[in-house]
């Protein structure tokens, strides 16, 4: 085992393993190629010898006497027969063969100078520079010698040195051998290596070139006992097994004194075995390849890349106690709770203590095994750990004899049972609502289930999206997500402000249609929809001709809270020029009183998220605890309503008659024509310029101008056409799903194509399509589509739509991806950072960032559309709406926080997003 | 002095250097040593000038007084350091 220990770092250093270090750490001299005998033992002195470390288990190391997990492993190495150069250095090796003197081995640079360049060195050290700096004044002064043809100091008259990618080096063509390399890099003095950016005290640069090779211990390269019994050794390996095996032919032809020539390729042959053992995606060479054709997998590639040891393994981990599958919806669920799938609930556990407290409870649990048959979902248990950490699997044989041994002490691995809080998760993790905490409920099938309201904060559909579910460990852990992370301490977002949970589509739609107007319930439809709840009393029914019937907006009340008091306009209102308030034709005044919905229509404004008044005071006034409870119950109720009354649309919701075709129609025939009198007005020299304007300007400026009114007129009379007996109206009115504007596409007229806020202008030759002629400035030749995703486009209208829609597309893909690295930067920056309890903002190291956290002290998700307090609303409170009327002169407050100007702006943000 | 006197810029914010009571009362207000403080180097244009009429020396605490867009007025403090 080992203990903890703490300790500060000081200083990193980073210098070259000399040859010396390499042969005094390491445990032993490999001299064969040869890894294992016939009868499977480690041959000593090969590649697997036990000194090296232990892969396999009731084996102990050589070195240290350690077992499997007790040894970490430990280096060998391989002595060369020839020197051979170090890929990763050859830079610094070109540098310094360029720099300094072939003969003499002094910079090539006067005395004088060199003493210059080292006191500029110095200078950025004292100034407390950073290692940017001090490369760049040494790149200074290599650049400087390395232009020098006579060594100052010898007179040595100095040859141009090449590099032949990726290790040779070759001096007016003549080639240099490592070993030549290395005794340049010998010569050159300590003095003149600090001047070049090299500290002689840690390192000399001839150790860049290796007469010594590490060899890394097997349980860095373990090999693997395939199912046939046959052994499969690791890349590694397989790689110094080359080197082994040519090092010691190239020993021995040197040593028996072969041709020069043979020497020669075997030590190039060296060479290449080492440049890929370092890296086998050296540019130059080909990579060395497996039996089967693979290339191998060396060093760099071990570190490199999306799948290498950094991005996979240190900065990103999977993780245990974890879930990923797809998500589907369920109206069921409370906000705060997940729905897990049986098949992952029986695999995700939570260790439980034994005390002498629960140890009777603990046993039963046991004796059930790991699949209990009950008719309901009950835990089983699927380990059981003894106090001496010994984990023994439990199975449906040994659950009852473990159970009968379990004692205090013991800790047992309990699977997920109902009520049990996980963290739940949907990438990309932008905000903090991103992971949040939910209560399990155990349910068939295979998918994770959620409540609707839910989806904003995690930006979630059900098209395919996966989420992800971790099971948290400790009571510590399980506490914190209880108070702080749970959707319903999130319901007020701190972006905005606002609720960021709350109604979408369907359930405001069911609203709608259950609130607006006089609607009614008889007494089947009333039971229908309020037997989805647990605990409600019948409202007080309404009676007309003997028939008892309840409104839709009296059932919305029993959501409300008993004291809650507000006026506003829905998002059905038209803005008349007079609100008639209470009268108004639209319903579209919301008044509630005492917690009844006395007039309006329930829609987005009210209970939608990002929107809803209602919401954003239940959440602030009266607490999370309640405002889960009100999302909860509309989601019932809304969708208790929906399948009352049934809900659809289709492409002939977008039908309208043949008359108002017509009027579509010679409103844009006009528009097309008075385009073409504009450019006709343009080509004869008469059309007025407009002032700050070219001519050209000017004429698409009005063009513009005149389609864009026309497709806003030929909108007007599709609309009018669609009134709200229409499903795609209600949506778009309510504020459910899609625009007027859409429906206006859909049923009028496309408009105007436009690529970076202008007509279209490119393609061809002074044209768009070769359809037109050339120079062509008319409405159809520039994009204006005139039909509508229901009639269909013509084959040209269909080209530029898609020039305008590529735009978008385009649009969308840089922005992501620039505020994607926006973000990271803004996270780094501020990863550690936390508030204490005085309200400073500190980092890690205790030193104050900010004296009070954003100036204000203000946590934004608690105040109101960033201010601390809504003096309006207390004032409201406290006085009553008359008393307010009056001390306020102006109008009557409108809205409960949120103004109307404030709205437009978060609805941009929304669909930014 | 003809130099530009920075500081009647309006956007740069009040720079007030505290005396000795004034910064042992702040650093047992706040209950942090002097280097937990953020800091401000000599050379910063503002430092410069007080420096000039000789109000500050390194390690010295400065008082910045500026406009805040959520708390209309905030205060923070920092540490004269060299460079
Ligand atoms: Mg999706
Ligand atoms: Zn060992
Ligand atoms: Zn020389
Ligand atoms: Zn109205």
């Amino acid at each position: 085992m080992i203990h903890s220990l703490s300790k500060k770092i000081q200083k990193i250093k980073f210098a070259y393993l000399s040859p010396d270090e390499i042969r005094k750490m390491s445990a032993i001299k490999i001299i064969t190629a040869d890894t294992y005998n016939d009868d499977g033992f480690p041959i000593d002195m090969g590649l697997m010898d036990p000194h090296l470390g232990v892969i396999e288990p009731g084996l102990r190391c050589k070195t240290c006497g350690g077992k499997v997990d007790e040894c970490l492993g430990h280096f060998g190495h391989i002595d060369l027969a020839m020197p051979v150069i170090h890929v990763g250095y050859i830079k610094e090796i070109k540098k310094l063969l360029q720099t300094t003197c072939k003969s003499c081995g002094r910079i090539l640079l006067p005395k004088e100078q060199i003493k210059e360049h080292k006191e500029a060195l110095e200078k950025v050290e004292e100034m407390g520079g950073d290692i940017l700096d001090f490369k760049l004044v040494a790149k200074e002064t290599a650049k400087d010698a390395s232009t020098r043809h006579l060594c100052p100091h010898c007179g040595a008259e100095q040859s141009k040195i090449t590099l032949d990618k990726p290790t040779s080096f070759r001096e007016n063509g003549h080639k240099l051998t490592p070993k030549e390399v290395r005794e340049r890099l010998e010569r050159i003095p300590n003095e003149d290596l600090f001047p070049l950016g090299i500290n002689p005290d840690v390192l000399r640069p001839e150790w860049t070139i290796l007469t010594a090779l590490p060899v890394p211990p097997v349980t860095v390269r373990p090999s693997i006992t395939l199912d046939s019994g046959e052994r499969s050794e690791d890349d590694l390996t397989h790689k110094l097994v080359d080197v082994l095996r040519i090092n010691q032919r190239l020993r021995e032809n040197r040593d028996a004194g072969a041709p020069q020539l043979i020497v020669e390729d075997l030590w190039e042959l060296l060479q290449y075995h080492i440049t890929t053992y370092f890296d086998n995606q050296t540019s130059g060479i080909p990579p060395a390849r497996h039996r089967s054709g693979r290339p191998l997998k060396t060093l760099t590639q071990r570190l490199k890349g999306k799948e290498g040891r950094f991005r996979s393994n240190l900065s990103g981990k999977r993780v245990n106690f974890s879930a990923r599958t797809v998500i589907s919806p369920d109206p069921s669920l409370s906000i705060n709770e997940v729905g897990i799938p049986v098949k992952a609930a029986r695999e995700l556990t939570i260790p439980v203590r034994v005390t002498e407290y629960n140890a009777n409870v603990i046993r039963e649990l046991v004796k059930r095994g790991p699949t209990p048959e009950e008719k309901e979902y009950v835990p089983g248990v699927n380990y059981v750990v003894r106090p001496d950490g010994r984990r023994i699997k439990v199975t449906e044989k040994n659950a009852e004899p473990i159970a009968e041994t379990i004692d205090v002490g013991y800790i047992i691995e309990r699977q997920l049972q109902e009520g049990d809080i996980v963290l739940f998760n949907r990438q990309p993790s932008l905000h903090r609502m991103s992971m949040m905490a939910h209560e399990v409920r155990i349910m068939p099938y295979k998918t994770f289930r959620l409540n609707l309201c839910v989806c904003p904060p995690y930006n979630a559909d059900f098209d395919g999206d996966e989420m992800n579910l971790h099971v948290l460990q400790s009571e510590e852990a399980r506490a914190e997500a209880r108070i702080l992370m749970r959707v319903q301490e999130h319901i007020l977002s701190p972006r905005f402000g606002g609720p960021v949970i709350g109604a979408i589509h369907d359930h405001i739609t069911g609203l709608f249609l259950m609130t607006h107007g006089d609607t009614r319930f008889d007494i089947h439809q009333t039971i229908r929809i309020l037997s989805r709840f647990e605990d409600i009393k019948l409202p007080k029914p309404k009676e007309e001709n003997g028939k008892k019937y309840w409104t839709g907006k009296q059932l919305f009340s029993l959501t409300l809270p008993k004291d809650l008091n507000m006026s506003f306009k829905s998002k059905i209102c038209q803005n008349c020029d007079t609100c008639m308030k209470e009268k108004c034709e639209l319903d579209a005044y919301c008044k509630i009183q005492n917690g009844n919905l006395i007039c309006g229509t329930v829609d987005e404004q009210v209970v939608g998220a990002f929107k809803g008044k209602v919401l954003d005071k239940i959440a602030r006034d009266y607490g999370s605890d309640r405002a889960r409870e009100f999302i909860d119950d509309i989601t019932k109720m809304a969708i208790g309503s929906i399948m009352i009354f049934g809900f659809t649309t289709g492409i002939d919701d977008e039908d309208i008659p043949a008359e108002a075709k017509e009027q579509i129609g010679d409103v844009l025939s006009q528009a097309i024509k008075k385009v073409r009198d504009l450019v006709n007005a343009y080509q004869d020299g008469i059309l007025e310029q407009m002032p700050g304007r070219s001519l050209e300007e000017t004429l698409e400026v009005e063009s513009m101008k005149v389609l864009g009114q026309a497709r806003d007129k030929a909108g007007q009379i599709a609309g009018k056409q669609l009134g709200l007996e229409n499903s795609a109206v209600i949506m778009a009115r309510s504020g459910a799903r899609g625009s007027m504007l859409n429906l206006s596409q859909m049923a009028g007229c496309l408009g105007q194509q436009a690529v970076r806020g202008e007509r279209l202008s490119r393609g061809y030759w002074h044209r768009t399509l070769p359809h037109f002629k050339k120079g062509d400035l008319g409405a159809e030749a520039r994009g204006f589509v005139q039909y509508s995703y229901k009639s269909g486009l013509e084959p040209t209208e269909y080209f530029f739509h898609s020039m305008g829609g590529r735009e978008g597309l385009v649009d969308t893909a840089v922005r992501t991806s620039r505020s994607g690295y926006m973000q990271r930067r803004l996270i780094n920056a501020l990863e550690d950072l936390k508030v204490k309890a005085d309200g400073t903002v500190r980092n890690t190291a205790n030193t104050i960032i900010q004296f009070e956290f954003g100036e204000d002290g203000i946590d934004p998700s608690r105040g109101i559309q960033g201010k601390a307090v809504d003096v309006d609303d207390i004032l409201l409170d406290v006085l009553g709406e008359k008393v307010f009327a009056e001390v306020i002169k102006e109008k009557v407050i409108e809205s409960y926080g949120i103004q109307e100007k404030d709205l437009t702006s978060i609805e941009e943000m929304g669909e930014e997003e | 002095m003809d130099k530009l006197d920075v500081r009647s810029n309006e956007l740069v914010p009040q720079h007030i250097p505290l005396s000795r009571e004034e910064e042992k009362e702040l650093l047992k207000k706040l209950g942090v040593r002097k280097g937990q403080l953020p800091k401000i180097r000599k050379s910063d244009p503002c430092i410069k000038i007080l420096e000039q009429i000789g109000e500050v020396k390194e390690g010295q605490i400065i008082k910045i007084v500026r406009n805040s867009r959520t708390a209309r007025i905030s205060t923070a403090y920092r540490m004269v350091i060299k460079g």
